[in-house]
């Protein structure tokens, strides 16, 4: 492990494509730089165990995962100080950075901060999704490239987008079995994504997209238009119930699900330092307010990556360096005229590399009865707060997700509504008749992760914060 | 269920799941330990009892909580397992000393 | 004989916090009909906050007539707690085991002994019992207590509650009542109209009524001056720690340290001048937890879910406000900082004066003319 310097100029947070990109530009000119990062080893999610997976037959997990080793190497040789197994649950706005590694909490400053703490899984909240043997497809996929371990028996996967088909594929090319694809993908996104296809088709995705897709289709079966889903268990999920369009329910035994609606940013940290965002209607989740430098509300904190809007690992890397060259013209190591002239690969990068993701976004868009629970469905899973309970709060007069935390305490639970919050936000959305906009968000305060008292209480203190509960 | 690919590399550990020898490879979090293991379940939650397994793997779902080595409410999916480990499964509300 | 509206209605109260809703509640049960109008779901709002405690202890000193409301509230706080749950099925689980305000040192007992002496010495004040407990005395009811602990004070008369659970209990039994909840009406002006009120919100509605009551918390400090009162109110900030679920084990609200019915140990608080800011400090949170691991150290591994900052309500003395106006009657102000202690009061007891229409002699002594500051219109 580094050694920590008492202060940097650049900590960069999350180890997945943006902020190795970030860190290793940063750190080779001339900024202290920290990268740090709650997993045990660099690569973030979709290059997870990129160093040390135990998947020894390369074609399982295919070329593009293999080219995050291509970020690693530059990052070790850059000079950036790394601190894995650090969680932050904490940046203030004052960039001091709060972070637990081994039971061990601390304060780190900074001059500045680049979030670059990724996506995660849309919540897919089905009727028995909390059941064991339920599971995000992305949760599966890193079982594979952390632990060698696929699904056996009877293995279901249901939903729609990218990460569906490309687990089904490496799934196949690791030789395991699928019983089924159930896909969600509502018939009607067509429509909006076609207008989209002639920037899809001139982009990367495509050639490689499709082979995989038809790969996958040839060798599983594969259910289409499927409107309605549930699993059902005693004790673990036994059973997949589901529905094609308005046809009669349909029953496959399972003993895994996987379950995939897309990903969504990862905006925990980023609110609860206060970062500025906003509903964005194509990607159908929250975004943090940036500019094309990545730069947020708060002055000194940037994000690169899927935690300011999804764009895929590529994206993320361009989106990376470019925060980096703004963080180096911010911090006095650059002046304006030098970053954007280094800029400029780099964004004609980043245009390539998100060529046709909008009509991944309008094709993939998850179906309105998918987002929008019916009444009987869990939507927050740590609190067990069901969609009628939060139809019957809005009932009361409860317009929006802070005070449904109030009165039904989701949100509260230790997930701080990462699990509920897109959910909670869509479903007060259509029984108040307005956009999600309107509705707004949960307003999240640190920890974003839980520390114990303990630590909270070996942390720092300035005199006027003791006098503000000792004096009484 | 899940099973490990033939060819996957790695040291075997041993630990043990509520009091039982199991084993895992070096590399696994004690989530993926416990499903290499055949345990689905690893807790019961706090407010109904209803059984609840490993779902997102990285770190932000917190439905893969156990008891670590006497310290309750770990996220095991965010912890390595290691020789000697003692992994136990959880029942409802943690306990304040453990 | 102006035309009725759907917001027509005798009361109208300003503010669905727990001050607000409680009146508002309590005015449903005499027969009135009713209309809240609140904000949205982010507004100043120390009722999603608070630290839900039902407090009696050291209550008083300095206003005697405030040592005797808090006592009433706690005395009818079960009573009140059983209606609310007949008519919701919402069990707001108050307890009154007795509360505990644990001392780390020798003088921290004195000082404590000295203002509980000196506040049950006041001529007038309500008798009620009380205990100042050494160490080992604490120790028999909670062994756990860390090596710092000296002792405590004690009241047998001190509870706590689930306080978002009171909250919903409130709007359950409001709309079950037949109270219009009106959200999204921030009020901008207050006028007299035909012999009552007129309220327009800041999106340019408007609600008319009989009688207005202002319980909207910080911002009494902007309205009650539209009636002819004054509620000179600041913001006090407070820090809170919650810890997720752990089985029962502390069966008593030691002061600023309790557990909740659902498991959570919630952990306060502090105090900070800041204006409206809720920006938590983690100074501050690691100062409140610092001093939580002194008086329980076992406490230590429990993982914090949540920390916050709320603002308290508070007058110049800290204690309530509650006045009708005497330029414009039918116009009242309630404001306090202690919305669950005095949630029982405010729905039986004030809500029925208000109803009627005047507030009783005793209640003089929470008028804001105790400030000296002459009221402006």
């Amino acid at each position: 492990m580094t050694d920590l310097k008492p202060r940097y100029d650049l900590a960069v947070i999350g180890a997945g494509p943006a902020g190795l990109a970030a860190a290793t530009l940063a750190a080779t000119r001339g900024l202290s730089t920290v990268l740090l990062d709650e997993q045990a080893a660099p690569g973030g999610q979709i290059y997870r165990a990129i160093t040390r997976s135990p998947v020894r037959n390369p074609n399982v997990l295919g070329t593009d995962y293999w080219h995050g080793a291509d970020l690693v190497g530059p990052f070790r040789d850059s000079g950036a100080d790394y601190l894995p197994g650090a969680a932050v649950w904490s940046v203030s706005r004052t960039l001091d950075i709060g972070l637990s590694r081994d039971g061990a909490a601390r304060i780190l400053p900074a001059r500045h901060v680049i979030l670059a703490t990724g996506a995660l899984e849309r919540p897919f909240p089905v009727p028995g999704w909390t059941l064991p043997g339920v599971m995000g497809a992305g949760a599966a996929q890193i079982l594979l490239k952390t632990s060698g371990l696929v699904a056996s028996g009877n293995v279901v996967m249901a939903g729609s987008g990218p990460l569906l088909w490309l687990l089904a594929w490496q799934y196949l090319r690791a030789g395991a079995r699928i019983d089924a694809i159930l896909d969600t993908t509502p018939r009607e996104n067509w429509r909006q994504a076609m207008p989209l296809l002639p920037a899809f088709a001139r982009s990367g995705y495509v050639g490689k997209g499709l082979k995989l897709l038809l790969e996958v289709r040839r060798k599983v079966k594969v259910i289409g238009n499927v409107s309605a889903l549930r699993a059902e268990g005693d004790g673990r999920v036994q059973s997949v119930v589901y529905r094609q369009g308005n046809g009669a329910e349909q029953r496959l035994p399972a003993d895994t699900l996987l379950l995939h609606h897309g990903v969504i940013p990862n905006i925990n940290l980023a609110n609860a330092t206060g970062c500025a965002q906003s509903w964005d209607e194509a990607q159908r989740c929250w975004v943090p307010d940036v500019d094309g430098w990545g730069a947020t509300s708060v002055e000194g904190v940037a994000i690169a990556g899927d935690g300011a809007g999804i764009g895929g690992a590529l994206a993320a890397e361009h989106r990376g360096r470019l925060t980096a060259l703004d963080a180096l013209h911010r911090l006095g190591a650059i002046d304006r005229a030098t970053r954007d002239r280094d800029a400029a690969p780099h964004r004609e990068a980043l245009d390539r590399a998100l060529r046709g993701r909008d009509f991944l976004d309008a094709l993939y868009r998850p179906g309105k009865d998918f987002r929008v629970p019916a009444d009987d469905t869990i939507v927050c899973r740590c609190e067990e707060v069901t969609a009628g309970q939060v139809r019957d709060a809005v009932k009361l007069g409860v317009s929006g997700p802070n005070q449904t935390k109030s009165f039904l305490r989701c949100g509260m639970g230790p997930c701080q509504g990462r699990l509920c919050g897109p959910t909670v936000v869509e479903v007060i959305a259509d029984a108040r008749g307005v956009s999600p906009a309107e509705v707004g968000y949960y307003r999240l305060r640190p920890p974003v992760k839980p520390i114990t008292l303990a630590e909270l209480a070996s942390l720092p203190k300035a005199e006027d914060e003791v006098a503000a509960v000792m004096h009484h | 269920m899940f099973q490990r690919l033939p060819d996957a590399g790695g040291e075997r550990v041993s630990f043990t799941i509520d009091g039982q020898p199991a084993e895992a490879l070096s590399g696994d979090s004690v989530a993926a330990a416990l499903i290499a293991n055949g345990v689905g379940a690893c807790r019961t939650t706090p407010v109904s009892g209803a059984p609840r397994g490993p779902y997102c793997m990285m770190g932000v779902c917190f439905d893969c909580l156990v008891t670590i080595d006497g310290t309750g409410n770990q996220q095991g999916c965010q912890i390595r397992v290691h020789p000697g480990m003692r992994v136990e499964t959880q029942n409802g509300k943690r306990e304040i000393e453990r | 004989m102006t035309e009725r509206t759907r917001s027509d209605c005798d009361v109208a109260v300003i503010g669905g916090g727990l001050v607000g809703s409680a009146i508002a509640w309590g005015l449903a049960q005499q027969g009135q009909t009713v209309a809240v109008l609140d904000e949205g779901d982010v507004a100043v709002r120390p009722s999603r906050g608070n630290f839900a405690l039902v407090w009696v202890q050291g209550k008083g000193l300095g206003l005697p007539e405030y040592a005797g409301w808090t006592k009433m509230s706690s005395d009818t706080w079960t009573g009140f707690a059983e209606r609310l749950q007949e008519q919701t099925g919402i069990d707001v689980c108050y307890r009154r085991p007795g509360g505990f305000l644990p001392l780390l040192s020798e003088e921290e007992m004195e000082r404590r002994a000295g203002q509980l002496r000196r506040l049950h010495n006041q001529p007038n004040v309500v008798r009620y019992d009380y205990e100042m407990m050494d160490r080992a005395a604490v120790a028999k009811e909670m062994p756990f207590i860390g090596k710092d602990v000296v002792g405590a004070s004690y009241c047998p008369l001190d509870g706590h509650c689930n306080s978002l659970k009171l909250l919903r209990a409130l709007h359950s039994g409001m709309s079950l009542s037949g109270v219009s909840y009106l959200p999204h009406h921030r009020v901008e002006r207050i006028e007299p109209r035909d012999g009552g009120f007129r309220m327009v919100t800041a999106s340019g509605d408007e609600v008319r009524s009989g009688k207005v009551v202002i319980a909207a918390g910080h911002d009494a400090r902007r309205l009650a001056p539209m009636v002819g009162l004054d509620a000179p109110v600041r913001p006090e900030r407070g820090h809170v720690i919650v810890t997720e679920k752990t089985a029962p084990f502390l069966n008593f609200p030691v002061g600023f340290i309790r557990q909740t019915d659902e498991g959570g140990v919630m952990i306060g608080d502090s105090f900070e001048d800041v204006g409206l800011d809720t920006t938590v400090r983690n100074g501050v949170t690691s100062t409140i937890a610092d001093r939580a691991l002194r008086i329980f150290p076992l406490l230590g591994k429990l993982n914090v879910v949540r920390t916050w900052a709320a603002l308290r309500v508070l007058t110049p003395d800290g204690f309530p406000i509650y006045e009708q106006s005497t330029t414009m009657p039918g116009a009242f102000v309630a404001t306090c900082h202690s919305g669950v202690t005095l949630a029982a009061n405010h729905a039986l007891a004030l809500a029925t004066h208000i109803a009627a229409g005047t507030l009783p002699d005793e209640f003089s002594a929470f008028s804001a003319r105790r400030f000296h500051v002459p009221a402006v219109a």
